[in-house]
């Protein structure tokens, strides 16, 4: 680095006159160096730490996805029979019906309540603007184990709220963690509370960046609010959406926490595995039973193939549906 | 000039009605952590279910202190540690890379960046298997060197750095330096560093609580005898299931530090996140 050459002291020793033109040449030269190759120095440390335990990790699960793979003993490679096996595994294709049911249940309401809210907060005259979007976002700051604590009790069969609040309108006492549906529910509304808030303001962001000459054009047609939204806002809005569903997805497809904790850390995810997703599927077949580790980075390849395809889906729907 | 309530009702007072719901019910489940750890075991079983906080949350966290499977005082040591080394370090490496892709010219420039963007877009649990085998052979398991090391740096980081120095620091201003004979790094350290604060001060919030919340990982490579604060909870939960009171109150006493923190940096933590989604 020039930084030495510029404010080292000069060594007391030295003639005094003839070291300044060597000096000076010293400096040009470093100072050519640290033009040219400092960047990289500065670059370096993410490349490095990111390609060791980021990139290669990555390259590795493919490479053990195809053998048959033991975490702590031996491995002999067998192609895509891994890949072969995954199409006819009935548990596999559980795990991928839960995740998509309780993704279903959590995007598609929670997008419209954070369009609606979002369209809320972007009214001009509002009081009390920060307050608001601070309390919605607040369950974004609370950690996902602590989200599911808190509903794995509100979801409580004898004491819960939900049940409670469910037998005053005369409904029986639902067992949330023994059937399908009440299991995808109950894991969707944490999903929905923890994320809600935070699409809210990333629409919310994207409504504020168009501009606002458009609105005036259209009050003066004599457009409605109403209408104002369906015509201006929406079809505006779409670059938007198109990233929140596509974030929405990753998150989605990658589910474990809390169904995790909503079993009580029982990796099938209920007795018959009814809210068993598939990175608990993973993490059951790579790290719970080490000697099918090549097949756990088989379903994990799966997981990626279905996120691209489930955006690709998601991506030509709002596209198409927004024109 | 409109007076204030003329003013307020311009807005329709159905929004804030709905406002108002929504805000109640994003706040009620921490409120409802409050209640059942401040409340006595027996309360809970109540009918209808307890509304209000009571006194007991000391008897309840001291039955947390005094619970050997959870080590919950050694989890929230390990999570203040593991938190500050991974925000300061990505704080660092991102300002770092942020400052050279923003204002540094240099060969392969360009597609260096492509490829930090593109893995932004790739899912997190793709390398968990062959990571856990890692650490093995590393002989970092349940050590703090697994949930730290590979979290040094963000890709994230260094495109949320990189997108506000090029547009926070002049050109001018790092010419300016090199004149007065300046190096890169004293540039990065005297100019382009103070002028980051702001960004990089978002930036550190929202890792810091990244890296408090994280589950899967520190789940898969620690044991309960040295876990962080997320897995410390989940062992009690599983453990102490029947005693909701002991788990609630452990619950609350790790969530209102991140609480806290929004609560005095909020304004901020909203402003980096709209900023973010608006550019990306």
């Amino acid at each position: 680095m020039s930084l030495s050459a510029t404010t080292a002291p000069p060594s007391p020793a030295a003639p005094p006159s003839p070291d300044v033109p060597h000096r000076r040449r010293r400096g040009y030269l470093l100072n050519r160096l640290d033009l040219k190759y400092s960047p990289y120095l500065y670059i370096a440390p993410f490349f490095l730490i990111f390609g060791a335990f980021g990139l290669y990790p990555m390259v590795r699960t493919a490479w053990m996805s195809l053998h048959d793979w033991d975490m702590i003993g031996d491995h002999s490679f067998i192609g895509f029979d891994n890949y072969t096996r995954l199409l006819s595994d009935e548990y596999f294709w559980n795990a991928l019906r839960n995740t998509i049911g309780i993704f279903a249940l959590s995007t598609i309401p929670q997008l419209l309540l954070a369009l609606f809210l979002a369209n809320l907060l972007n009214r001009t005259f509002l009081r009390a603007k920060t307050f608001f979007r601070m309390a919605i976002f607040v369950p974004n700051v609370v950690s996902v184990a602590a989200v599911a604590i808190v509903f794995g009790m509100l979801f409580q069969r004898e004491f819960g709220l939900f049940n409670w609040l469910l037998s005053l309108v005369g409904v029986e006492a639902v067992d949330w963690d023994g059937h399908r549906w009440s299991s995808w529910t109950a894991i969707a509304s944490m999903v929905n509370w923890r994320w809600t808030g935070y699409n809210t303001l990333i629409l919310l962001a994207g409504m504020q960046a168009i501009p606002k000459d458009l609105y005036e054009a259209a009050a003066i047609d004599g457009a409605s609010q109403w209408r104002q939204f369906w015509q201006i806002t929406l079809p505006m809005l779409k670059p938007t959406f198109i990233f929140v569903v596509i974030l929405s997805t990753i998150g989605g497809m990658q589910l474990f926490t809390e169904p995790l904790l909503f079993g009580n850390g029982n990796i099938i995810g209920g007795n018959q595995r009814e809210f068993q997703t598939l990175a608990m599927y993973m993490y059951e077949m790579g790290i719970v039973n080490l000697n099918t580790a090549g097949y756990g980075a088989a379903v994990a390849w799966a997981i990626f193939m279905i996120i691209v395809v489930v955006s690709l889906i998601n991506f030509l729907l709002v596209r198409r549906s927004a024109k | 000039m409109i007076s204030g309530s003329q003013r307020l009702w311009r807005t329709s007072p159905l929004t804030y009605v709905a406002l108002v719901l929504a805000a109640l019910l994003s706040i009620y489940p921490f409120y409802y952590m409050i209640v059942i750890g401040t409340r006595s075991l027996d309360s809970i079983n109540d009918v209808p279910p307890p509304l209000t906080p009571a006194g007991a949350f000391g008897d309840n966290f001291g039955r947390v202190l005094d619970n050997d499977a959870a080590n919950f005082l050694k989890g929230m040591m390990n999570s203040i540690i593991v938190s500050s080394v991974v925000t300061l370090s990505v704080v660092l490496t991102g300002s770092l890379a942020g400052f050279a892709f923003a204002k540094l010219k240099f060969r392969g420039r360009n597609v260096l960046l492509l490829s930090i963007i593109v893995t932004m877009m790739i899912p997190t649990q793709m390398g968990l298997i062959p990571l856990w085998g890692m650490m093995q052979d590393l002989k970092w398991y349940d050590t703090l060197y697994a949930v730290t090391v590979p979290f040094l740096v963000s890709a994230f980081g260094v495109f949320m750095m990189r997108q506000y120095a090029s547009q926070a620091i002049s050109d001018e201003l790092i010419e300016a330096g090199r004149v007065d004979g300046a190096s890169t790094f004293r540039i990065y350290w005297s100019i382009v560093l103070p002028a980051l604060r702001p960004a990089a001060g978002v930036l550190g919030l929202l890792t810091f609580m990244e890296t408090w919340n994280s589950f899967l990982w520190p789940y898969a490579i620690l044991s309960p005898e040295n876990p962080t604060l997320q897995v410390s909870l989940s062992f009690l939960s599983y453990a102490y299931y029947t005693d909701y009171s002991q788990v609630f109150a452990a619950t609350a006493v790790g969530t209102i530090p991140l609480v806290l923190v929004f609560l005095l940096f909020g304004r901020q933590i909203i402003g980096g996140i709209m900023e973010g989604a608006v550019k990306s």
